[in-house]
């Protein structure tokens, strides 16, 4: 290859991949307008409102089923000795592993400077958002008396002098979790603070503007505003790169710190967040491929970004499958007789047919992905998605109750299976995550519209004598 | 900021629209090169150049998040060695009371905790949001500022500050439009 030509290469490589990251003909304003109107003047349609009275119905299912288990008590759950932790802890884990890709999204694509993040940040740190909220609920519930919870969870000055204990990593788990939500939300509202003001601006309705403006805050996109605004958010980002794998490693220390066979292993902290950027990509899919129909915005979601998605998949899909194998390794070369009954019994026990489905759709369904042509296969690909979000929450199922259902002591074997209380919560809660995210593309713009217009060829300064 | 009224400051400024990022740069620059200061630039997204042309760039946030970190972990170690030690002493299996290693993990977090809590009120206080009333919303067109519009904004505080002289300099960049910004 000729010198010259090496260092021409990268740059028209840059541009058309800047190009293919928003649809051709956009400007500040047609990006603008259109992010925007979908919020502003976008007229409520009747799908929307069928789809949100049955995301409502479903939320209302989970009050419902909080009250029952408040005032009846956790009895009317399915967990008992010897498994105590169920679906709270599944759907915990299952949950916060969700939230987990919105971060990685928001966060460290951002450190690594890749574009293409911009068009899906805003909706999938919501879904973050609105996931660790889900979450949250489990272990509150699960304490039996989520009232008393406070002063077992948290360090506060109570009448009875009582401390949490530190050395615990289910204290760990309260600081992991209460920070990452908090966290989360403040890099979200950040995010969300210079889009308000564009609706501020362009909102007719009185009190739309009253309360966009309130919001904003007043942000006028001033030169040494968006100076602070950008440090801020590259310093959260650097701040929440860390955060979130530590959410998921110390989640995985609520098993790896135990002693039970298939949960003490030191594979369970990078297993786990790997687990949990794989769920998580898959529910963002999920999400973002209905989105980008019903809404037009094939032109900012484009097949590049699903093709960038499908290969973190894969390659997250291939570290599980590898922490799967591993399991297997471990127990059979420790030569300890529990590990190896422990695997023997989730191959070919009473759940086996969970981990072979489990091993279908994490690690077999996935290799469809090392095909270009049916990556971008959007059909194939939001299929794909589901099938991830069910095995990953199998996953969790497997580990939970295989570990647990056969005691070291024979005598207290059992069997576990969720009563409908522990299905009305689960279905609840999937119910108001989509209650909220509807809720949150009605009323905020679910794109970053400041950050679409950045990546415009026309936001280039192109200074004098250059 | 304080903005002050008098007899030579009855409006807050004189605003100059430019549709394109190169614009406004280029005329941050020559103004400051004519010596003004009290000026700012507004744009509908963060224009790295910009701050650079204005000459203003120091800036405390970076110091302030690394001690809100230090904060969060000093305490988050204290308050857990208070609980472990002092307040709430538990023998674990014959454990030292004060068992550093468990207690790693809650102080990340609060390292965490504290450090983002300071970037994000850290710049809103230093940019003194929230601020819901400011002069420059006086201008009609400063609407578009957060669509595709550029505005430069040459403050009547600024001593070079002259109302005829400031509009014929702002009317040499080639703006788009010089409005003037009420109070």
């Amino acid at each position: 290859m000729e010198p010259d030509q090496t260092q021409i290469e990268p740059l028209t490589l840059g541009e058309q991949r800047r190009a293919e990251l928003v649809g051709p003909g956009h400007s500040f304003a047609t990006v603008t307008d259109k992010i925007s109107s979908i919020v502003l003047t976008r007229k409520t349609t009747l799908g929307f409102l069928g789809a949100f009275t049955v995301a409502f119905g479903l939320a209302m299912m989970l009050f419902y089923t909080l009250a029952y288990v408040v005032v009846v008590g956790v009895g009317a759950f399915g967990v008992n000795v010897p498994v105590g932790w169920g679906f709270d802890i599944i759907n915990f884990v299952w949950w916060i592993g969700i939230g987990h890709a919105g971060t990685l999204i928001s966060a460290i694509l951002l450190l690594l400077r890749q574009q293409w993040r911009t068009s899906i940040n805003r909706f999938a740190e919501a879904m973050t958002l609105f996931a660790v909220a889900c979450a949250a609920l489990y272990p509150i519930m699960h304490t039996g008396r989520p009232w008393l919870a406070i002063y077992w969870l948290f360090p506060y000055p109570n009448t009875m002098g009582l401390w949490p204990q530190f050395r615990s990593p289910l204290i760990w788990d309260v600081f992991a979790v209460s920070t990452y939500a908090t966290v989360s939300a403040l890099f979200w509202f950040v995010g969300l603070i210079p889009d308000l003001a564009t609706l501020r601006d362009r909102a007719t309705a009185r009190f739309a503007r009253f309360a966009y403006g309130m919001l904003a805050m007043g942000w006028r996109g001033s030169a040494m505003h968006w100076h602070r605004y950008e440090t801020a958010s590259l310093l959260l980002a650097g701040l929440a790169t860390p955060l979130v794998v530590s959410v998921h490693t110390i989640v995985s220390f609520d098993f790896a710190v135990s002693v039970l066979p298939g949960w003490h292993a030191t594979i369970f902290p990078p297993y786990f967040v790997a687990g949990a950027i794989y769920s998580g990509f898959a529910m963002v899919m999920t999400l973002a491929i209905p989105l980008r129909v019903v809404y037009g915005l094939e032109d900012f979601i484009t097949l590049r970004h699903l093709q960038n998605m499908a290969k973190i998949i894969l390659a997250t899909g291939l570290i599980v499958a590898y922490g799967y194998m591993m399991e297997a390794f471990t127990a059979w070369y420790s030569g300890n007789e529990y590990e190896r009954f422990m695997i023997l019994n989730r191959l070919k026990g009473p759940y086996a047919v969970m981990y072979w489905a489990l091993i279908a759709c994490n690690v077999i369904a996935p290799q469809i992905l090392w095909f270009g042509k049916l990556r971008r296969n959007v059909a194939l690909l939001f299929a794909m998605s589901l099938v991830v979000n069910v095995g990953m929450w199998l996953e969790r199922y497997v580990i939970i109750v295989t570990s647990l259902h056969r005691d070291f002591l024979p005598s207290s074997w059992g069997l576990y299976s969720g009563s409908k209380w522990d299905w009305s919560m689960y279905i609840g809660t999937i119910g108001l995550f989509l209650t909220l995210l509807f809720l949150f593309i009605r009323f905020l713009p679910m794109i970053s519209i400041f950050e679409m217009r950045t990546i415009l060829p026309q936001a280039e300064v192109k200074e004098e004598g250059q | 900021m304080k903005l002050k009224r008098g007899p030579q400051h009855s409006i807050y400024g004189l605003m100059a629209e430019f549709d394109n990022p190169s614009a406004l740069v280029a005329a941050a620059r020559k103004a400051r090169e004519a010596g003004y200061k009290k000026m700012d630039a507004y744009s509908p997204y963060p224009i790295e150049e910009l701050v650079e042309a204005l000459g203003q760039h120091h800036d405390r946030l970076s110091l302030l998040v690394l001690m809100g970190g230090l904060l969060g972990l000093g305490a988050g170690l204290t308050l857990e060695y208070w609980a472990a030690v002092i307040a709430y002493p538990m023998n674990v299996g014959g454990r030292p009371l004060a068992s550093w290693p468990a207690f790693i993990p809650p102080a990340f977090e609060t390292t965490i905790l504290f450090a983002a809590l300071a970037a994000v009120l850290g710049m809103l206080g230093l940019n003194g949001l929230p601020m819901p009333y400011h002069p420059v919303f006086n201008v009609e067109r400063f609407a578009l500022a957060s669509r595709n519009r550029f505005f430069l904004c040459i403050e009547s505080r600024d001593p070079l500050f002259d109302r005829e002289k400031t509009v014929t300099f702002l009317e040499t960049l080639e703006p788009r439009e010089v409005a003037e910004v009420a109070y």
